[in-house]
């Protein structure tokens, strides 16, 4: 899509070549539209002592300029439909295996993101909490229980092609599998109150050695 | 006058009590549907302009971060809610409403159908003073403690539940009592358009008699009334949760914040329709006038409006296929929402059908309705990608979404609304307007609404997230490629407002001093051209109300000499 906006997750491809497949259909159709459009009412001008003609659309003959691109638009619209189910299954219903999991947390205006820690386990005395700071390692299969303790927020990774909302009340699943290191923004996309515009967060991708560092450094930080 | 539904067309007394109050309270406290339609008009406009300058605020602070905005100071982040906020609220329900349902709605339906007056002028002018009202309480909103409400239009609870969580507490309540007020007023408007199409016909006018541009506003009408009911249940809940402590949105207390976006949305798709369908009205009775054209298939435009009509029922949650629904719906709301696409596509075609074989004028009335139809089709190509759930992961939420409503929205309240009143100027105030003056406004309009939003839509393909009083946090949005972006955005944006002036400026020197319009000088077909203009008390003398003989839309008929066949004519 936006070539400087890096595709950073399994599923980020998917949906920009969803986007692309109905740039395409949707394209061809503008441009034909427009084009007609533009050159009816330029084949049409008054010319003077031309008086217009007396069509009513009526007869069948005429009714088919109608009726088949009515057609047409419907099958577009199945493929439309089939390619967009398609990715969203993969993306918001299917949850594949986890590697890890994390959980993410909204309130009014941060991000608190709880890693599994040493032992890779969610809700265990080594878990490790940061604000506005979330750590991941890169080709890993995450799962992640997205919370708000407040209003509505959204977590959303632009690279990643993800967006949730969280909902107070609620823990909502989701998965990712970073593909590119790196340091992202992470947003939120739900308007939640008037620091809305300072909720932002970062995400390090990173590989395997460094993330284990960052374990074994943000550890020793946190434990007595 | 006619306070019953009963016999107000062509009744031996239709007339006998027009006797309306007198001076100012003529135009204040009248019963006259023209008048009434004015006072739409003009509160509407004076709204637009308001909403027009929190646009110019909102984007100066955008383009410009931290920038004194002359004419407004600096923005805090808490008056850049309130202004997104009621930017979104009045163009929706103070600017495209009143204007293209009531105002519209309330000069032509009794004109075009040959009747002295709405069937109930009473209640139409209630209607107004409501609507009055409402917009009085939204506008104290904005200056009482704490603020204006930030919340967005779709006042999301818990933020819009919660003075704690809102910091406008009085704000928020006074926003939500506003446009459950407002909802009132269109109810209440709603009702007459029904029932006077349906009764005050004149003779020999059949369904298929009616001119379009009525149709659409009576169907809108019904599509309002059939989808508001939810939401002002769902409005009466949020006040109580915002005013009594009651819990039907906090989920610490058993309640559902996802309820209330369930009930706005299933209200707020069919709204979509409810200011488009007269949009298109307008449009299509303006294209057939100018390209001297019977339109291509009536029925079909009539029956696709109906078909959008019913499908807008079932679409509402693809703006919430991310909202913690369950995602097996979004596959459901999916298939309906590219539905929907079909009956708009084909009503869109039979429009672009009609310039065939046409003998097409290019006045400024023509030039409006032929953009609209341009710039409309962007918004809906662009809408498809919103309703294929895969694609609104990324899109939803972004400045896509923004640009693509805003190209559905501003042809329909912007340029359907200048279209309008270009093209029945004339009846209304019985003079023409300068056709220059006009077109310099047409283009100084058009050029730099596409120069606001189409950057818009690449920001939103980069990740640009709605509602951001500053991108500097984000580091991948604040790069200086973005800036230029939003900078183009904000300066066309000045361009198209500087522009507006030529419009007022036109307005008012062709009151003064435009050529006098005589009864029927686009040689149209419809009734509103058979009277004087501007029309007078009653539409027509006493006992000259026309008989209707064909449809609306017999343009060069190759029986006739003339191009046009006036409804009213006897064979």
């Amino acid at each position: 899509m936006t070539p400087d906006l890096i595709q950073g997750s399994t599923y980020a491809a998917d949906i920009d070549n969803l986007i692309l497949g109905i740039g395409i259909l949707v394209g061809v159709w503008f441009l034909a539209a427009e084009g007609i459009f533009f050159w009816l009412i330029w084949k049409f001008r008054a010319k003077p002592d031309q008086k217009s003609e007396y069509l009513t659309g009526k007869e069948k003959h005429v009714k088919r300029w109608i009726t088949i691109p009515h057609a047409l638009v419907l099958v577009c619209d199945v493929f439309i439909v089939v390619g967009a189910v398609n990715v969203w299954f993969n993306v918001k219903q299917r949850l594949p295996e986890p590697d890890s999991e994390i959980r993410v947390i909204g309130q009014q205006w941060a991000w608190t993101f709880q890693h599994p820690g040493a032992d890779n386990e969610l809700d265990t005395a080594d878990d490790i909490f940061t604000v506005d700071e979330l750590h991941v390692e890169v080709d890993k299969v995450y799962h992640f229980r997205l919370e708000s303790r407040d209003v509505l927020h959204s977590f959303s990774v632009p690279v990643w092609r993800i967006k949730q909302d969280a909902i107070p009340g609620r823990s909502i699943t989701g998965w990712f599998e970073p593909t590119v290191a790196g340091e992202f923004d992470v947003q939120c996309t739900e308007i939640c109150g008037i620091g809305h515009g300072v909720m932002a967060a970062r995400v390090s991708v990173e590989d395997a050695n460094t993330h284990a560092q960052w374990i074994s450094t943000a550890s020793s930080a946190t434990t007595p | 006058m006619a306070d019953t539904a009963v016999d107000v067309h062509h009744g031996e007394h239709a007339h006998d009590d027009h006797h309306g109050p007198s001076g100012i309270l003529k135009y204040i406290w009248s019963t006259d549907h023209k008048i009434i339609a004015m006072q739409y008009m003009f509160t509407g406009m004076f709204m637009a302009v308001i909403g027009g300058f929190m646009a110019y605020v909102f984007r100066m602070q955008l383009a410009f971060p931290g920038i004194s905005v002359p004419g407004f100071g600096q923005v805090s982040p808490g008056e850049y809610n309130a202004l997104v906020t009621n930017h979104g609220s009045i163009m929706i329900f103070w600017v495209a409403m009143p204007v293209l349902i009531a105002a519209f709605g309330n000069y032509l339906i009794p004109l075009m159908i040959g009747a002295d007056d709405m069937v109930f002028p009473k209640i139409n002018r209630l209607s107004y003073q409501v609507f009055l009202l409402s917009a009085i309480i939204l506008l104290v909103s904005l200056f009482v403690e704490g603020g204006g409400f930030g919340g967005a239009w779709t006042s999301y609870p818990p933020l819009s539940a919660s003075g704690e969580y809102n910091q406008t507490d009085l704000g928020s309540s006074l926003w939500l009592a506003a446009v459950a007020i407002e909802f009132v007023a269109f109810l209440l408007g709603g009702i007459n358009f029904i029932v006077t199409l349906m009764n005050s016909r004149a003779p020999g006018m059949k369904a298929y008699d009616i001119p379009l541009v009525c149709w659409m506003i009576v169907i809108a009408s019904i599509l309002f009334m059939l989808s508001v009911g939810p939401l002002v249940a769902g409005a009466v809940m949020l006040f109580f949760d915002q005013t009594i402590g009651t819990g039907f949105y906090d989920p610490a207390r058993g309640g559902d914040p996802i309820l209330w976006q369930h009930l706005f949305w299933f209200f707020g798709h069919p709204e979509v329709y409810v200011v488009l369908l007269p949009a298109i009205g307008i449009t299509v009775d303006v294209i057939a006038t100018f390209a001297r054209k019977k339109i291509f298939g009536y029925k079909m435009v009539l029956y696709t409006a109906v078909a959008t009509g019913v499908l807008s029922f079932f679409v509402w949650a693809h703006h919430q296929f991310i909202a913690g629904i369950d995602p097996r719906m979004a596959n459901v709301f999916t298939v309906t929402t590219l539905l929907i696409s079909v009956p708009i596509a084909e009503m869109c075609f039979v429009i672009i059908a009609t310039l065939y074989g046409g003998a097409i004028r290019l006045t400024t009335p023509m030039l409006w309705a032929l953009a609209f139809m341009a710039e409309f089709l962007i918004g809906g190509v662009t809408g498809i990608f919103l309703g294929a759930s895969g694609a609104d992961i990324y899109f939803h939420d972004t400045y896509f979404v923004l640009a693509h409503f805003h190209y559905t929205f501003f042809p329909i309240a912007i340029i359907g609304t200048f279209c309008g009143f270009t093209y029945w100027f004339p009846k209304m105030f019985g003079r023409m307007m300068n056709d220059t003056l006009g077109k310099i406004h047409f283009w100084g309009t058009i050029i730099p609404f596409n120069f606001i939003f189409i950057p818009l839509f690449v920001l939103g393909m980069g990740g640009q997230h709605r509602r951001i009083y500053n991108y500097e946090h984000f580091p991948e949005l604040a790069g200086a490629d973005m800036y230029q972006l939003r900078q183009i955005a904000t300066i066309a944006l000045l361009v198209m407002l500087a522009f507006q002036l030529v419009f007022f400026y036109n307005w008012f020197v062709s009151l003064a001093k435009g050529e006098k319009a005589g009864k029927n000088p686009w040689k149209s077909n419809t009734l509103e051209w058979t009277t004087e203009s501007p029309p007078p008390h009653g539409n027509w003398p006493k006992d000259e109300l026309p008989n209707v003989y064909r449809g609306p839309y017999e343009y060069g008929h190759p029986d006739r000499e003339e191009d046009y066949w006036p409804q009213n004519l006897p064979s």
